[in-house]
């Protein structure tokens, strides 16, 4: 009998440690990932003057658009944690509800963007006009390729979750999840700031 | 819709003209095709396939992915360096009529430089994390284990795509790091670039979940009792190349997606026109490729460190010296990339600081060079095959060093750049520093993975031949380099005078190359002797914890996991025993990950998709990528399998030891 405790404790033990590793594992990725943008932010910072003959971002830049879409993007940061947060708790509706409204706003940030893309082609600034444009579509872009990823993890993880609520490995999840958007959204501050802002300031 | 667009349709821009190739490079490809069908065959002929699929390529356990990086690094080493002895046959014979059109050669020299950094030197160093650093911290098993699977095929999958243009297509011309703009499609526009650009992307992933992967595991892994100042020393310097990787990967990937992009959607980041800055890749990608070098040569230096400890019978000299080296080497390495391009014209003062910063990395270095020597300096040495290539080690580093040193002074800089004086300087620090590391490195540790000791007789002429040749090698290139040759030469007139020189250096190239075939003839007769060597668990009178497990390790490493109060764990556990019997062990079941075929379908989905890449075949690129994405998917959400070795099988397979 005792032997069988022992033996589950050392499990949950194990189980414990794999959850701990997961999570510090995760973290260093995420820090691998600042080092991605990173070399993004000063490929733009080096080429965002090269504008060639083509428009520079104070001819293209719509401010109200662009805070539209961070004002959504900051909204789905607030209801994943409330996602989080509720599903540790064990509120199932409300926690689901949650992150299907994060999806939602996710998918309407992608929308936005990719209409801003598709403008921006449209006005004839595209990718290949000039090395400004080059970099600013790869560094936001890469930042919009991030949340798609998120959002396919996101219909994953809440039908799994659907489907067999309560695991403490999917909570496990949700909760890295939760960290990636956080991350994406920091990410997204400071392309609104050296993208959009200092370029409509010229 | 007519045949051309149905096929384009299919096959992208593949022609039938892609496999015509020039009577030598047809060679080569023959050489390829055959060699590829002899392993087919003979694994078939034994019936092997089954037995490699269930033991080795779906296997999780990191000492049998060690062994398979090993592998391919061998396989790899053979193709650089029959690259290598093409290169010195053309610049010894190149003011006649050279062999090689200058074409050809381009591409022979950018495959040596890439295979031998990406495909030999990084697969070393992955084997011997694989094989050691679990061991060595007294874990079981990595971090991470379907992640290090799965690096490991992504990876292989890196290495078939920069093999292939022997057959299909040809490889890229543009160096090793394929400066832009002549990597640009307007310079460039066949598959040449792009091979290069999709090997290098693939396997740098693999490289950076490693990365994280050994990270983590040093970090989290480590057995009770063990703080980071006692970890052996080669477990710091593997946690400093790790940090190495971590930091400087993702800039790669992101300088090869940029090229790429350039190359494939028409941007301008690296053009010469519309704005595109080509000195902008050149700075991103030495940002990544100067703590690249460091990445393969702080592992040589911690498998060194272990080396003259044992085999001085003393323990290593300045521990605390040594880490602070190694973590101050990692760190001055961010700091120096822009001496690998002075003569951008960045002014004065832009270069005096990347001068100086380069000088002051030959202070840790030279910290760890004395301190090994104090480590031999009144120890009982023992003059065995490791130590020699340790010894040969400190005298090529030494020299390349300061060659180092001078190249640091940017005026003398102005002279040396691009020249021979430089291709030498590398060499010495890559085959001097790397390579005689990982040789020191096998020997040793042979017999604790495989049950019985490398010859030390013909791995002794073996080092004598690496080590003569690699001086009559690269010796002349420094004299050349000051008489004004350039690197990456296929032709030059007679009435220079460097003929002599070239086919010294030709002669020590042949010399290495008998080094290799004696090694590889090394192997084979341990192999056939194996009764007649057996090595005991602890093969050398070692100190650290690998060498408490048996020869070759059961796949839980430890039965039961080690405690550790100091530094050199096993050597104190060794002294302890001597002064009183251990106390019966209680052994306990042992969990450990389930083979997985993930890693293999992952890393040939990804193979998948860089060819078509390469080859602009739409439908197998989006094919593969959701395949991908899918099995990553259906992966992440399903929980740990595991299985589980028995207390009383533990007993058993402890008693028939």
């Amino acid at each position: 009998m005792s032997e069988t405790v022992m033996e589950m404790d050392i499990i949950r033990q194990e189980r414990q440690e794999v959850a701990n590793r997961k999570t510090l594992g995760f973290w260093i990725y995420l820090m691998t990932d600042v080092v991605l943008f990173s070399s993004l932010f000063a490929t733009f910072a080096v080429l965002r003057n090269a504008v060639a003959s083509g428009p520079s971002g104070q001819d293209l830049f719509s401010m109200p658009f662009v805070l539209g879409e961070t004002l959504v993007l900051l909204t789905s940061t607030f209801t994943i944690g409330m996602a989080v947060v509720l599903a540790k708790r064990g509120f199932k509706i409300a926690a689901l509800f949650n992150l299907l409204l994060t999806f939602g706003l996710g998918v309407a940030f992608l929308v936005m963007e990719l209409t801003e893309f598709t403008e921006f082609v449209h006005e004839g600034a595209s990718w290949q006009t000039s090395a400004f444009l080059s970099s600013f579509f790869a560094l936001v872009a890469t930042h919009g390729l991030h949340v798609a990823f998120g959002l396919l993890w996101m219909l994953g993880l809440g039908i799994k979750m659907i489907r067999r609520w309560g695991k403490e490995t999917d909570l496990g999840r949700l909760a890295l999840l939760g960290t990636f958007w956080h991350f994406l959204d920091i990410i997204w501050i400071f392309i609104f700031t050296f993208v959009y802002m200092i370029g409509v300031l010229g | 819709m007519d045949w051309n667009s149905i096929w384009h349709f299919i096959f992208g821009r593949l022609t039938m003209q892609a496999f015509v190739h020039d009577p030598i490079m047809a060679g080569a490809g023959i050489m390829e095709i055959v060699a590829l069908v002899v392993a087919i065959g003979l694994v078939t002929y034994l019936k092997k396939w089954r037995y490699l699929w269930k033991n080795w390529f779906t296997s999780l356990d990191p000492k049998k992915i060690g062994i398979m990086y090993f592998i391919v690094a061998a396989v790899m080493l053979l193709r650089g360096g029959i690259d290598a002895l093409m290169i010195k046959a053309q610049q010894s014979t190149a003011t006649a009529d050279a062999f090689l059109s200058p074409d050809h050669f381009q591409q022979i020299f950018s495959a040596h430089g890439t295979i031998m950094i990406f495909f030999v030197a990084m697969a070393m160093i992955f084997a011997m994390f694989n094989l050691l650093v679990p061991p060595q911290i007294g874990s079981r098993d990595v971090a991470f284990p379907l992640l290090n699977s799965i690096s490991f095929w992504l990876f292989a999958a890196g290495m078939v795509i920069v093999n292939a243009p022997l057959i299909v297509g040809e490889f890229s011309n543009a160096g090793w790091l394929a400066y832009p703009p002549l990597s640009e499609l307007q310079y460039n526009p066949g598959t040449g670039v792009d091979y290069w650009i999709w090997a290098l992307q693939i396997a740098g992933i693999g490289s950076l979940l490693s990365g994280i992967n050994f990270f983590t595991t040093i970090l989290k892994m480590r057995t009770k009792g063990m703080k980071m100042m006692k970890m052996p020393i080669f477990v710091w310097s593997v946690l400093g190349t790790t940090s190495l990787i971590m930091a400087v990967f993702p800039i790669l990937t992101v300088t090869l997606a940029l090229l790429a992009l350039d190359r494939t959607l028409g941007t301008n980041f690296f053009t010469s026109y519309n704005g595109g800055n080509p000195m902008m890749y050149v700075n991103l990608i030495w940002a990544w490729g100067h703590p690249e070098v460091y990445i393969l040569v702080l592992p040589a230096f911690g498998a060194f460190s272990e080396i003259v400890a044992t085999f001085s019978r003393k323990k290593l000299f300045g521990y605390t010296s040594m880490v602070w080296a190694l973590i101050a080497i990692t760190f001055l390495s961010f700091t120096v990339w822009l001496h690998h391009f002075f003569t951008m014209g960045a002014g004065a003062d832009v270069n005096t600081v990347f001068g100086i910063m380069t000088m002051i990395i030959a202070i840790p270095t030279g910290v760890k060079v004395f301190n090994w020597i104090f480590t031999m300096y009144r120890g009982r040495v023992r003059f065995t095959t490791p130590m020699l290539w340790f010894m040969g080690f400190v005298v090529t580093f030494a020299i390349g060093g300061s060659t180092g040193v001078m190249l640091s002074v940017p005026p003398a800089n102005f002279q040396f750049h691009n020249s021979l004086f430089l291709v030498a300087h590398f060499h010495n620090m890559i085959i001097g520093g790397v390579l005689f590391g990982v040789f020191a490195a096998i020997t040793y540790w042979w017999p604790k993975f495989t049950g019985f000791y490398l010859n030390e007789k013909i791995g002794r002429y073996a080092f004598i031949f690496w080590l003569s040749g690699f001086v009559l090698a690269f010796a002349p290139l420094y004299i050349l380099g000051f008489m004004g040759a350039v690197r990456r030469l296929d032709h030059y007139d007679p009435s220079l005078g460097w003929q002599g020189l070239f086919i010294v250096s030709g002669v020590g190239v042949l010399l290495i190359g008998i080094g290799v075939a004696l090694q590889i003839f090394q192997v084979i007769v341990s192999v056939l002797q194996r009764k007649k060597n057996p090595a005991p668990a602890d093969a050398w009178d070692g100190r650290t914890l690998e060498w408490s497990m048996s020869s070759p390790p059961k796949e839980y490493n430890f039965a039961v996991l080690p405690e550790v109060t100091t530094r050199d764990a096993f050597w104190e556990q060794k002294l302890a025993m001597k002064r009183h019997a251990p106390e019966p062990v209680k052994y306990q079941d042992i969990r450990l990950p389930k083979p997985s075929f993930i890693g293999p379908l992952i890393g040939g989905l990804s193979m998948v998709f860089g060819m078509a890449v390469v080859w602009h075949v739409i439908w197998a690129i989006l094919v593969s990528l959701v395949a991908i994405i899918v099995v990553l998917m259906v992966r992440l959400l399903r929980d740990h399998d595991e299985q589980v070795i028995s207390a009383a099988k533990v007993e058993k397979m402890e008693a028939a030891l």
